[in-house]
């Protein structure tokens, strides 16, 4: 399975989002610190969930780390995340 | 929690300098685009703060992500306190809170 479907379905499995999108930068950081040959080390995730409620943006990146916590250990060099609960989507 | 030397370093180094941030490369010279970006907005804010290259030291590389329990670099303590990595950081800058945040610790920062 890919790198980014595993993120996804983890994601989903643990944290039910209401809106979630995993997007694979590595082809910008070719050649440089971390990347790897065969990609799949650097990704975005945008996440949306009720999970969020309450929690602060420390708290929620901590949870989101916690689910990936495998990943990170492994392939994944960098995550950038958006953590934002429903009721902050913003319109369009 | 297991005794650490590389903690008690960090906890001196977070308790005696006001901004400190846990980066990869130095301020001049950052090695990676996420530690950039921090230094960028600290330095457009004209915020003081010292720079930690946990590139120069593994021990420190991996202590600095068990201390915070936080997986990534760079990050972010003013005052002692973890504020958080690049993302949050830019969000906070955007909104308005980092200011916010650092002015109600007393720390000085231009006006934008």
């Amino acid at each position: 399975m890919r790198v980014a479907d595993r993120i996804e379905r983890k994601l989903t499995d643990a944290l039910a989002p209401t809106r979630l999108r995993v997007i694979d930068e590595s082809h910008l950081h070719a050649g440089h610190a971390g990347a790897r040959p065969e990609g799949e080390t650097h990704f975005r995730v945008e996440i949306t969930t009720p999970a969020f409620d309450g929690l602060s943006r420390v708290a929620r990146q901590r949870r989101v780390y916690e689910v990936l916590a495998e990943e990170l250990r492994g392939p994944v060099h960098a995550l950038a995340l958006q953590t934002r609960t429903p009721a902050e989507e913003q319109p369009g | 929690m297991i005794s650490n030397p590389v903690f008690d370093q960090i906890k001196q180094d977070i308790s005696s300098n006001d901004v400190v941030l846990y980066m990869k490369g130095t301020p001049v010279f950052p090695q990676c685009g996420f530690s950039a970006a921090v230094v960028q907005v600290l330095s457009h804010m004209g915020v003081k703060f010292k720079g930690i290259d946990v590139l120069t030291d593994p021990s420190l590389r991996q202590g600095i992500k068990d201390f915070s329990q936080w997986p990534t670099i760079p990050q972010l303590y003013v005052k002692g306190e973890f504020v958080g990595g690049c993302d949050i950081i830019r969000e906070m800058f955007e909104s308005g809170e980092l200011r916010q945040v650092l002015q109600s610790h007393g720390i000085q920062t231009e006006a934008a």
